[in-house]
């Protein structure tokens, strides 16, 4: 082979290398423009909805929406009884699901972690956070509805405490674990019993993150309707009675928004609006909390 | 994960303290004070103003507490099949694949619901996938650091709005835009031809299997892009390094370490996803129509899901075979999302497991 053929070997091979590396190049930036716009898709996404929500759902916040009972159609009123029904349900839910999520949180993070028992709860744990909440509303139906024959506010508040439960033992258990040992070591030192160390010590230094654990689970079923549908069933009436159905907040929207009159919708929205401000607070705070602490 | 040595309550572990520091002093070389053994031995054995019983309640209680999640599990299951007997020990397994649902002859076939719920399904894996892959790549990658906080916030946020708010948006805001600006040029399009213009038909209201699949993937992408994200992330930087110092791309970079790095992870993610979407009931119910019907596949025409079923049907089901038909289809969807969810699960594990040793 001459020189000069050696030459254009080396500039042939070089141009086919420039051009694969041009192609190279092209694909990246494709790839990179995509996953831009993947992500401009999402934040887009909830943009959309809540203006939507808000634009929406602003106009529905006066003094009669939080005074007056849901009305038949086409008359004024509001969704003060089913805002009530909400936050009974939520607080009895919370009250009940709390101290049992973070007992077993104890369990999983004190108590043998390593155990069989604590791989089964953490798995089938992981498996109930995710299950379908409809699921929960048909075992509450089949335990509680269908043996007191009649449709409860307690019914609903047991359904949604069944949804509390898993979310509080995650974020227990995780948060127990970020305790360094040298602090219960101490507390052991100083003779202190076990359940002792726990409460005083390490569920006290995981306070914020089981803090942020119980906001996002109220979070959670604040918003959740589809367990409460043939658990609390609904209620036209202010009603204190938790033996009784009771209406919520989830479930009046979803009745209101599915009719065609424009007065329900227009309270469906109003409602709307409130759920999302209210469980999108709870987010943020339960954000700023575990950022701020540990 | 420690207990405390002392009597009534034998440590089941080893103590974390006694291996730092040995609690008898046998243990050690150093040699003994006579003098300061004579006095532990004389000491009174302080006992525990709150003795071994309190101790033992709490362990129980924590125990008993962790015992109620399992017997949740136990609970759902078995009240799902008592409830669902009639209707198993009437129809078996032919309910599956049965298309009649007709409460008014009392006849009853899951086909209609089940198929619903995976074609929604489906469509929304179709979407959220690959979007929640390029959010994940553009979070790990892309995103300059100041960015990637807020970002990741408003993604997480995306998944914490309630899914009422999802279907009730669905329904009265984007399914009369998806009408207008895709169904009737689609149907404008596929005039005439034969099975696409099937595909498309129906009434211009914008409900039915594809919206219902969108939302469902809106829904789900937040779930899918932030396990994805956390696997990206815990690929090890020596092996992203090592492929950007031989001149890759940050696209060959992701395609060719990232991908097969994290593969089970990725793969666990979107099991998690699906799992979500097969069982989220409201934004399904408000937008799918809610027809029990099967003549037409097109996705622009109403259906069913099990999910919507359920919500609809159930609490206006006398007791009954009706009743015992909707249990049985809470008892398919339960354990279809088991089946998916466990899937998800064991492979996270595996990335968990694998990231362990390679790192």
């Amino acid at each position: 082979m001459t020189t000069a053929e050696q030459l254009l070997a080396a500039n042939v091979l070089q141009a086919t290398r420039a051009a694969r590396f041009a192609t190279r190049k092209r694909i990246n930036q494709m790839a990179l423009v995509l996953s831009f716009a993947a992500m401009a898709f999402g934040v887009f996404w909830l943009v959309w909805i809540l203006w939507e929500t808000l634009r929406q759902g602003i106009g529905g916040l006066v003094i009669a929406t939080f005074t007056e009972m849901t009305p038949p159609p086409n008359e004024a009123g509001g969704i003060a009884n089913a805002i009530f029904g909400s936050l009974v349900m939520v607080a009895m839910a919370t009250f009940v699901g709390t101290p049992i999520g973070i007992m077993a949180g104890i369990y999983l993070a004190e108590y043998n972690a390593k155990g069989w028992l604590s791989s089964v709860t953490r798995f089938v744990n992981d498996i109930l956070l995710s299950a379908p909440s409809i699921v929960i509303g048909l075992f509450v139906y089949a335990v509680v509805v269908a043996y007191f024959k009649s449709f409860s506010g307690l019914a609903g508040a047991l359904a949604l405490a069944l949804i509390v439960i898993p979310v509080v033992i995650r974020t227990t258990e995780n948060m127990l674990q970020l305790v360094p040992p040298g602090l219960r070591e101490a507390a052991y030192a100083l003779g202190a019993p076990k359940w002792k160390v726990i409460i005083s010590i390490t569920l006290r230094a995981a306070r914020a993150g089981v803090v942020t654990g119980v906001l996002l689970a109220v979070a959670r079923i604040a918003g959740e309707t589809a367990p409460l549908l043939f658990t609390a069933l609904n209620n036209q009436f202010w009603t204190a009675d938790i033996t009784q159905p009771m209406a919520s907040l989830p479930v009046t929207i979803f009745k209101f928004a599915m009719s065609p009159y424009e007065n329900w919708q227009k309270l469906a929205w109003a409602g709307v609006f409130l759920i999302t401000a209210a469980v999108l607070a709870l987010n943020i705070l339960a954000r700023v909390l575990t950022r701020t602490k540990l | 994960m420690s207990s405390i040595p002392f009597e009534g309550a034998p440590p089941t572990e080893p103590h974390t303290v006694s291996s730092i520091f040995p609690t008898n002093a046998t243990a050690t070389a150093v040699p003994r004070d006579p003098a300061l053994d004579r006095a532990s031995n004389n000491a009174p054995r302080n006992k525990p103003r709150s003795g071994p019983m309190a101790d033992r309640v709490f362990g129980w209680l924590a125990m008993g507490a962790a015992l109620l999640t399992l017997a949740m599990l136990i609970g759902i299951l078995l009240s799902l099949f008592v409830g669902a007997w009639p209707a198993i020990s009437k129809y078996g397994l032919g309910f599956l694949t049965s298309t009649t649902w007709d409460p008014v002859r009392d006849e009853y076939g899951g086909l209609v619901m089940i198929y619903g719920t995976l074609a929604t399904s489906f469509i929304a894996l179709v979407i959220a996938v690959p979007v929640s892959f390029g959010i994940a790549l553009f979070l790990t990658e892309l995103s300059p650091s100041w960015l990637k906080r807020p970002l990741g916030t408003a993604i997480e946020l995306l998944a914490a709005v309630p899914s009422i708010v999802y279907g009730m948006w669905g329904l009265l805001v984007f399914g009369p835009i998806l009408s207008a600006y895709v169904q009737q040029p689609l149907q404008k399009a596929f005039d005439g031809i034969p099975y696409l213009s099937a595909l498309v038909s129906g009434p211009p209201v914008g409900i039915g299997i594809l919206s219902a699949g969108i939302i469902l993937a809106i829904m789900i992408i937040p779930f899918i892009a932030s396990v994805m994200r956390d696997v990206f992330e815990v690929t090890p930087a020596l092996l992203k390094e090592s492929a950007y110092g031989l001149g890759s791309t940050t696209w060959e970079v992701v395609s060719k370490v990232v991908l097969p790095y994290t593969k089970a992870g990725v793969v666990g993610g979107i099991m998690l996803g699906l799992g979500r979407a097969l069982g989220e009931t409201m934004a399904v119910t408000f937008v799918i129509g809610n027809a029990n019907q099967l003549k037409s596949l097109s996705v622009f025409e109403a259906a069913n899901s099990i999910t919507s079923a359920l919500a609809n049907e159930f609490a206006e089901a006398g007791a009954g075979l009706h009743q015992a038909a909707l249990m049985y289809l809470g008892l398919v969807l339960f354990f279809i999302t088991f089946v998916v969810l466990t899937l998800s699960k064991l492979l996270l594990q595996r990335m968990k497991k694998s990231e362990g040793t390679k790192s």
